[in-house]
């Protein structure tokens, strides 16, 4: 496959950016995006060109790092990471935009990169259960209802990727918080800081300059791992009833 | 799965913004507060205005029997709770709790917009039509309804800018109003701004006050669709019976 790609490209967080015209040829629909883009940097490297910079690390779908706007969706066309994307879902001749992620929030460190410790505060807040670490506990010591634990399973497959935030029209972090505070909120474990949990993450989501959620749905259509639009609700309820406790 | 902690690029490390440090207690402080908060107000002032409408939108069928029917309607509102409150003064009461709501929901509103739009400060090169149109419209919707409730008082309520204007006899008043094609426009546009409002509104609400109930969706979508027809429509039989001449 022969492909032009328009990539955004910019040195560094401070310096203005543009959209930059290339070509990269026999690409095999085999590979993945991050293969592809690997091919176009080697090309840059012997042309002496600076190659593109984007982050990922697992390259399995489950780091949450490989973060790109492909043609204007967050991780391009499948439901899936970018590391995860083929190139079969592309045809020969086609032109593909490459973008960072869009928020404020997360700040462009350079070409495709953000920076998304933004996230890593809104955890910070909360997302964590204060226990004195030590040997693991023996797994029956708290029993946990299946509903409870089909739950937590579900929100905890969020990645921390951002496709959310990227794909949300108002940059909004609901859905990555929503899956961060559920994921405790409804174990056992989590109990004793349900309210605090809650309400801290909401704060530093808050503070960090995310927006607030118009029901749009754009990032339960983005996310890569199905964390489902009704999280947000819940995460509301608790919130509701967290801010009536306290 | 676990969540990769962000590899931070040197230099590009940010302090990091910190929230404000709630007192504890105060509930309504502790909403005001944050963007969840916000958009509980919007939900609960929303849904009194839902609920107003639905009664108003009733009463307004009236007309359909003629002068006598609507305008002992309307002086029996008046006379509400008495003996207890004053002639007029549950119309008052109601009204205080109305522009109260169209407030808190208008500012609300303002405030949660400035800070989505300032969350996305730079567009995709490559757009994508996004959402589906009650969702898009939420914003010009409501610009246009807040316009509309001032045109809507000036004609009806204070009757100024209505050619008959005569406090007590509403139903001579629709009457005289919408033999003006720009009344007639103006009323239209308002109603299906509306009904698209509710449409994304109702639905909204429920999830802005936490409904998770599996299979509340699908009701809740086609409770929106229904009010938004229900009232839009019945909203509109008024001006078209006029136009018709079935109320003259
Ligand atoms: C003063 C004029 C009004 C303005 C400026 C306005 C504006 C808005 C905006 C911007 C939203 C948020 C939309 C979103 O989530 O994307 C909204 C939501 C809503 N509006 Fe209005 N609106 C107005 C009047 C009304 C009226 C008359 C009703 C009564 C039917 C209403 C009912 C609602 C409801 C139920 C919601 C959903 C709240 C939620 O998402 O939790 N609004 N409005
Ligand atoms: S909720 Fe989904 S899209 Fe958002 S960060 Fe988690 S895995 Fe990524
Ligand atoms: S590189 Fe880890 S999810 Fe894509």
């Amino acid at each position: 496959m022969n492909l032009t790609l328009r990539i955004w490209r910019q040195p560094d967080a401070s310096a203005d950016g543009e959209m930059r015209t290339y070509e990269v040829a026999d690409i095999s629909p085999d590979m993945s995006f991050l293969e592809m883009l690997d091919t176009l940097n080697e090309t840059l490297i012997e042309r002496g060109e600076e190659p593109v910079a984007f982050d990922h690390d697992c390259r399995e779908g489950i780091c949450g790092a490989c973060g790109m706007v492909i043609n204007g969706q967050a991780h391009g066309p499948e439901r899936t990471t970018t590391c995860q994307l083929h190139m079969r879902h592309f045809a020969d001749g086609d032109t593909i935009d490459i973008e960072p992620w869009r928020a404020a929030a997360f700040p462009v460190v350079r070409d495709l990169v953000v920076d998304r410790s933004a996230f890593d505060r809104v955890i910070g807040a909360g997302g964590y259960i204060t226990a004195p670490t030590g040997a693991a506990p023996e797994a029956h010591a708290t029993p946990v209802p299946k509903p409870a634990a089909d739950a937590a399973f579900t929100h905890a497959e969020c990645i921390g990727c951002g496709a959310c935030v990227a794909a949300c029209p108002n940059g909004s972090a609901m859905l990555f918080t929503s899956a961060k505070v559920n994921h405790l909120n409804v174990l056992p474990q989590g109990a004793p800081e349900r309210e605090s949990r809650v309400l801290g993450m909401v704060d530093q989501m808050d503070a960090e300059g995310f927006g607030g959620c118009t029901l749009t749905g754009e990032c339960a259509t983005a996310c890569p791992k199905g964390i489902p639009m009704p999280s947000i609700a819940a995460m509301n309820r608790e919130y509701l009833r967290a801010a009536a406790k306290r | 799965m676990t969540m990769a902690t962000v590899t931070r690029t040197p230099g590009s490390q940010r302090p990091g913004p910190r929230p404000p440090v709630r007192p504890r207690g105060g509930f309504l402080r502790t909403l005001w507060g944050s963007t969840i908060g916000k958009k509980t107000v919007m939900a609960v002032s929303g849904l009194l205005m839902l609920a107003y409408l639905l009664v108003h939108m009733f009463a307004n069928l009236k007309v359909f029997f003629g002068p006598e029917e609507m305008n002992g309607y309307a002086h029996w509102l008046r006379t509400l709770g008495e003996p207890l409150l004053r002639h007029g003064w549950f119309l008052w009461i109601a009204r205080a709790v109305l522009l109260a709501a169209v407030v808190l929901h208008g500012v609300s509103a303002y405030q949660l917009s400035r800070r989505d739009i300032a969350a996305r400060p730079v567009t995709y090169r490559h757009q994508r039509r996004q959402a589906s149109y009650a969702t898009r419209t939420m914003r010009w919707g409501g610009i246009i309804l807040a316009l509309f409730i001032v045109w809507h008082i000036l004609d009806l309520t204070t009757g100024t800018v209505n050619p008959r204007g005569q406090e007590g006899h509403p139903y001579e008043n629709i009457v005289a109003g919408f033999q003006n094609w720009y009344a007639n426009v103006i009323y239209i546009v308002a109603m299906l701004a509306v009904g698209l409002h509710i449409r994304h509104g109702f639905w909204s609400a429920a999830q802005t006050l936490g409904v998770t109930r599996p299979g509340a969706a699908r009701v809740l979508k086609a409770g929106a669709n229904v009010l938004a027809l229900a009232i839009t429509a019945g909203f509109l039989s008024v001006p078209i019976g006029v136009m018709t001449g079935v109320v003259k």
